[in-house]
């Protein structure tokens, strides 16, 4: 076990330097200058060639990486080429609100999820199946940005129970999340009830009915934590849907994220910053995978045994 | 995601009105108030800062030399006292006004000019603003890595600045009023230790709080500021991160007074038309010209009678039907309130027949194919549309290629790469209030390289001579002849047709009931928002 | 022809047929249906304030900020997502498949290559995957499908991944393998079968998630060029309008619910008709 946990450390830190190699060189092959960016229009040729130097971007490809590796080694992210501030600083300062909203997203989408696909599962082909199912369809078919507007409109605009916009209080929390977990609700429902019927239909459940055991202790003894595999596996790809979904999420409810952060980074081309966030939403991503992989084993014996 | 267009003027806004006498009303003191924005602010440091929303905080947060009275784009002493300039243009001598102070406590002195200005002119601050000084003595030498400190600017005593050009400039004193000419004081800027953006020390109306990364910025009067009940509010509070629609409706709500970013297209009209509408819009007219640059080093464009033919071929009344009203059609490159706009030109009218003859004429009788660029944020793609729909009229099939800005700009000064390029979202601003700002970098020899902002790739020596002359007149009494000079120039490019000038967009600013002061205030030809001007009703 | 039956018995099925059909039917036949050119800004398709008009009269579905007919759009525009829809998701569901099953089978050092990039893939945020491409590449309709579906599989692969690994583990399995069945043998009679059910219910719950994710990019500036419509891009332009226009928003957000929709029920059918674990167990 510590073997295979030192094994997956490894394993997560050759991610994060792939990801890194390609980050890099997917955003040095972008045909727009950096310098040209920071130098705005008026900017004299001159003015433009003495920003690259100072930057660094009249040096090589290789060299370039390797400077950039090198500090962050030392844990240094560099400075944002528009606002000349430490990356890390911004990403510390903006990761709270982020986190926050993510926890509280997971928190919808599962609860509602594994309540409305096991209630499903049990009810299979009967009409408060129809209903779930159908309302799940709703949920994953809808536009995040729909459903955003939708929310906003409806309980904070009409009928003024939640703020509009901002971050702090837990009313504030409210609508980001779930907006941000209605979507992913929809999924687990579905992955919910189709793991449950899987194993309903399995024969070690089928002998322990016979047996005359509870469906309720079926349920959460027998078919409730092998439905929950999938789920775990999905709250680790989650992680990399909802990085997405934040920046949609964080626009519409002015929540003061890290997606805010990348979108604007992105429009300036400040790599500093783009190359922090995706290194940051990558560990992430990497870390929930992980958790997720360790996790499974616990829950389903049938892998322990490896 | 929802985009504001005027999100998309990422650069100094310069604005113009008619003329108001608003300016006269008593404003009331005190107040504190909620502006709003949707991109966080990238930094306060004046050498750095050049975006169109951190451009009027700066401008508050410090002084210069040189600014402008509120609301116009008439240049007064500020931080100067008074100024003389030598016969032939060459020295300028400035005095300070004595007993200013940084926030810091200390007082402003002569060398603190020199530092800030050499400060960003310095390749190693890596600030868009240093080509501005170039006509300093001892530029070329700081840029150039050979010196540290600028032999133009000399400092007799703590009370006086000495500027000596190496040629004229007739712009200088616009020069001395924009942001990057800002005093900062130098032990604030080493004490901050790369952060000074987020740390600012000036001598402004305003004096920075709080800022909360990502959420908010407080700024509070400056009460030792030297003009006296100025500024007239207390505090303002800056929320970033606030979707333009989201803003508007607080601010309906009146959680909000000013919705910097904005009246999105989509809530214009409801606004406009609401009880309240006429009382909440601030709409004016800005030094802006939307243009569609046409690459003259492309076929078929080297053709001058293509380039005149497609002038003629844009329905332009059209396009500023779907932008609400928000503009007028233009027919030169300087904008209507520019000084140099030439009111009887009246360049190519809309005229299909002319134009599909036109381009019979330069061997196009059946059209061509082409692409067209445009940045993709809402409106711009739609107004390239309907560009493209006006060619198809005259049988240029025109595929239009909507791409992030750093995609467009990186396009255009690429040769031989973009034919057309549709400027919406970055077009022309002026930096300050003065015609030559409109040619240089945009239609003159000098900009048309690679990596340069004259997409058209257009270069024409015998204009770029006159160009310079007339900024040689720096000579107040010849300003008249500077300003005609100036205007032939843009109305004789028009000839050469390198651009279709398409509108003058407005600028629309969206402010809650209680706020007071004339509408130019809020639209100021130099800074956006006046923070300074703006008052509270009470 | 026993699926085909199977299906039609059931009503959400047929329903969710019917509609999978219409779409289909009316993004070929556009050109016969649609009153105008959906590319044509006409004139009086605007107010005299620059305003689009709502529905009724005659625009039966309103017109766009530009003046433009909604309804030839969007039947124009069926036939973009349609195209984005199937051949994207098709691809992505292909590769993830692919993949999951041989790294989840094989296991060991190839299987664990196959895993690692995987996981790379996933670690990377989509996002500035797509706006590089963006840059690098002409944006067109199959750029957009390929660049969603190098997106997409990594999910799947996962999912499928996990799913193998925990069959692979069965009894069932186990006795085959111990009878010495090959592994082509076990991996296409055995572990497929069981894993359709996922691949269908990711086929087409991602055909939902296709077009959506289409409309972002155009959102990006690298979906479908204008003036070519696709649902998501009628959106996009017009989300602003949401409050002023809402039939701007509501109609293609309600065709899209409505594809999507019906995806979900004939592919929810299809997984109870073809799962054999289920098939004559009741």
């Amino acid at each position: 076990m510590a073997l295979l946990f030192l094994r997956r450390i490894v394993q997560t830190a050759l991610i994060l330097l792939g990801v890194a190699a390609i980050t890099f060189l997917l955003l040095y092959a972008l045909p727009a200058d950096p310098a040209r960016m920071i130098a705005g229009r008026s900017a004299t040729a001159q003015t433009v060639a003495n920003i690259r130097h100072e930057l660094g971007l009249d040096q090589p490809l290789l060299s370039q990486f390797g400077t950039y590796l090198g500090n962050l080694l030392h844990g240094n992210l560099g400075r944002s080429y528009a606002q000349k501030t430490e990356v890390w600083t911004l990403i510390v300062a903006r990761l709270p609100a982020t986190l926050t909203l993510m926890l509280a997203g997971i928190v919808v989408e599962v609860v509602l999820g594994l309540t409305l696909g096991t209630i499903a599962a049990l009810r299979r082909g009967g009409p408060v199946d129809r209903l779930v199912m159908m309302a799940s369809f709703v949920g994953v078919s809808a536009p995040q940005f729909v459903v955003a507007l939708l929310l906003l409109y409806l309980f904070a605009v009409t009928l003024g129970w939640f703020p509009m916009s901002g971050y702090g209080t837990f009313a504030h929390v409210v609508l980001p999340a779930t907006t941000l977990g209605v979507l992913g609700a929809g999924w687990y429902a579905r992955m919910v009830r189709s793991a449950m019927i899987d194993v309903l239909n399995q024969d070690y459940v089928r002998t322990a009915r016979a047996k005359g055991l509870s469906s309720r202790r079926i349920i959460l003894r027998h078919a409730l934590p092998n439905a929950i595999l999938p789920v775990i596996a999905m709250i680790g790809i989650d992680i990399g849907q909802f990085m997405g979904g934040v920046v949609v999420v964080e626009a519409v409810y002015g929540w003061p994220g890290i997606g805010q952060l990348a979108w604007q980074a992105i429009q300036q081309v400040d790599i500093p910053i783009i190359m922090g966030v995706t290194l940051t939403s990558a560990l992430a991503i990497v870390l929930g995978n992980l958790i997720a992989d360790l996790i499974a084993p616990v829950i389903d014996p049938r892998i322990r045994t490896r | 995601m929802f985009k504001s267009w005027l999100r998309n003027t990422t650069m100094a806004t310069v604005v113009a009105l008619a003329p108001f006498s608003a300016m006269a009303q008593a404003a009331s003191q005190g107040g504190d108030i909620v502006v709003t924005y949707k991109d966080d602010i990238t930094t306060l440091d004046p050498a750095i800062g050049y975006d169109w929303v951190n451009w009027s905080m700066i401008k508050s947060l410090y002084s210069r030399l040189m600014d402008y009275e509120p609301g116009t784009p008439n240049l007064v002493p500020s931080l100067a006292e008074s100024f003389t300039v030598s016969p032939d243009g060459m020295t300028y001598t400035f005095k300070l006004r004595k007993g200013v102070k940084f926030s810091n406590g200390r007082e402003v002195v002569a060398s603190d000019v020199k530092y800030s200005i050499e400060r960003a002119v310095d390749p190693k601050t890596q600030g868009p603003g240093a080509g501005f000084f170039g006509a300093i003595k001892g530029f070329e030498d700081v840029t150039g890595g050979k010196a540290t400190t600028l032999s133009g600017i000399e400092t007799p005593d703590a009370g006086t600045v000495v500027f000596n050009l190496s040629r004229p400039d007739a712009t200088f004193l616009h020069v001395l009023a924009i942001n990057f000419a800002s005093v900062v004081p130098k032990e604030a800027v080493e004490a901050a230790a790369g952060d000074f953006g987020k740390k600012p020390v000036g001598s402004g109306t305003f004096v920075l709080k709080d800022w909360t990364i990502g959420q908010q910025l407080v700024f509070e009067k400056n009460p030792n500021y030297y003009v006296k009940d100025v500024p007239h509010i207390d505090k303002f509070t800056v929320e970033v991160g606030q979707e333009p629609l989201v803003a508007l409706l607080r601010l309906q709500k009146g959680e909000v007074d000013i919705a910097g970013d904005g009246i999105p297209p989509a809530k214009f009209l409801e606004i406009k038309n609401s009880a309240d509408g006429a009382k909440m819009i601030v709409d004016g007219a800005q030094l802006h010209t939307g243009y569609v640059t046409l690459n003259t080093k492309i076929k078929p464009f080297d053709n001058v009678k293509v380039r005149q033919a497609l002038n003629m071929a844009i329905n332009k009344d059209r396009i500023t039907r779907i932008l609400n009203g928000r503009a007028t059609p233009a027919n030169q490159p300087l904008p209507p309130l520019m000084p140099g706009y030439d009111k009887s030109f009246t360049g190519y009218a809309y005229d299909v027949a002319k134009a599909k003859a036109l381009l019979a004429e330069a061997g196009y009788p059946n059209g061509f194919e082409t692409t067209l660029f445009s940045t993709n944020t809402d409106p711009q793609p739609r107004i390239a549309q309907a560009i493209q729909q006006d060619l198809a009229a005259v049988g240029v099939k025109a595929e239009v290629r909507a791409l992030a800005q750093a995609n467009v700009i990186s396009a255009g000064g690429t040769e031989g790469e973009a034919p057309m390029i549709w400027s919406g979202g970055m077009a022309w601003i002026a930096d300050f209030p003065d015609a030559s700002n409109f040619y240089g970098p945009i239609l003159g020899c000098a900009g048309a390289v690679p990596g340069g902002w004259n997409w058209s790739w257009y270069c024409n020596k015998d204009l770029d001579a006159r160009a310079v002359a007339a900024d040689s007149m720096s000579d107040p009494a010849k300003s008249a002849e500077r300003t005609a000079t100036w205007s032939k120039i843009f109305t004789d490019i028009m000839a050469d047709a390198p651009w279709i000038p398409v509108i003058n967009e407005r600028r629309v600013v969206a402010k809650s009931l209680r706020m007071g002061g004339a509408d130019n205030i809020y639209i100021d030809p130099t800074r956006v928002i006046n923070y300074d001007a703006i008052y509270v009703t009470k | 022809m026993h699926v085909l039956k199977s299906l039609i018995r059931q009503p959400s099925a047929l329903f969710g047929l019917l509609v999978v059909l219409t779409v289909i039917i009316l993004a070929l036949a556009a050109p016969l249906i649609a009153p105008f050119d959906p590319d044509n800004q006409l004139f009086e398709g605007l107010s005299l304030e620059g305003a689009p008009l709502p529905p009724g009269g005659q625009f039966l579905l309103g017109t766009d900020t530009l003046g433009r007919d909604l309804f030839s759009r969007l039947l124009y525009g069926a036939r973009t997502s349609l195209v984005i829809g199937l051949v994207a998701n098709g691809i992505a569901v292909t590769i993830g498949l692919f993949i999951g099953i041989v790294a989840g089978y094989l296991r060991g050092f190839f299987g664990n290559v196959l895993m690692r990039f995987t996981d790379l893939m996933m670690a990377f945020p989509a996002l500035l995957l797509a706006i590089v491409l963006a840059a690098l590449l002409r944006p067109s309709l199959w750029i957009v499908a390929m660049v969603i579906a190098l997106v997409n599989w990594v999910q799947v692969a996962r999912i499928v991944y996990t799913e193998t690994r925990g069959l692979v583990e069965r009894d069932f399995i186990m006795a085959e393998r111990s009878l010495g069945a090959g592994h082509g043998r076990i991996l296409f009679l055995h572990i497929l079968p069981h894993l359709m059910p996922t691949a269908i219910v990711w086929g087409t719950l991602g055909i939902a998630t296709t077009v959506l994710l289409e409309a972002t990019l155009s959102f990006l500036g690298i979906g479908v060029q204008p003036p070519q419509p696709s649902w998501g891009n009628i959106i996009f332009e017009s989300q602003s309008y949401f409050q002023a226009a809402p039939w701007l928003v509501f109609f293609p957000g309600a065709i899209i619910l409505l594809t999507a929709l019906a995806f979900n029920l004939v592919g929810d059918a299809l997984r109870d008709i073809l799962d054999p674990t289920q098939r004559g167990r009741g």
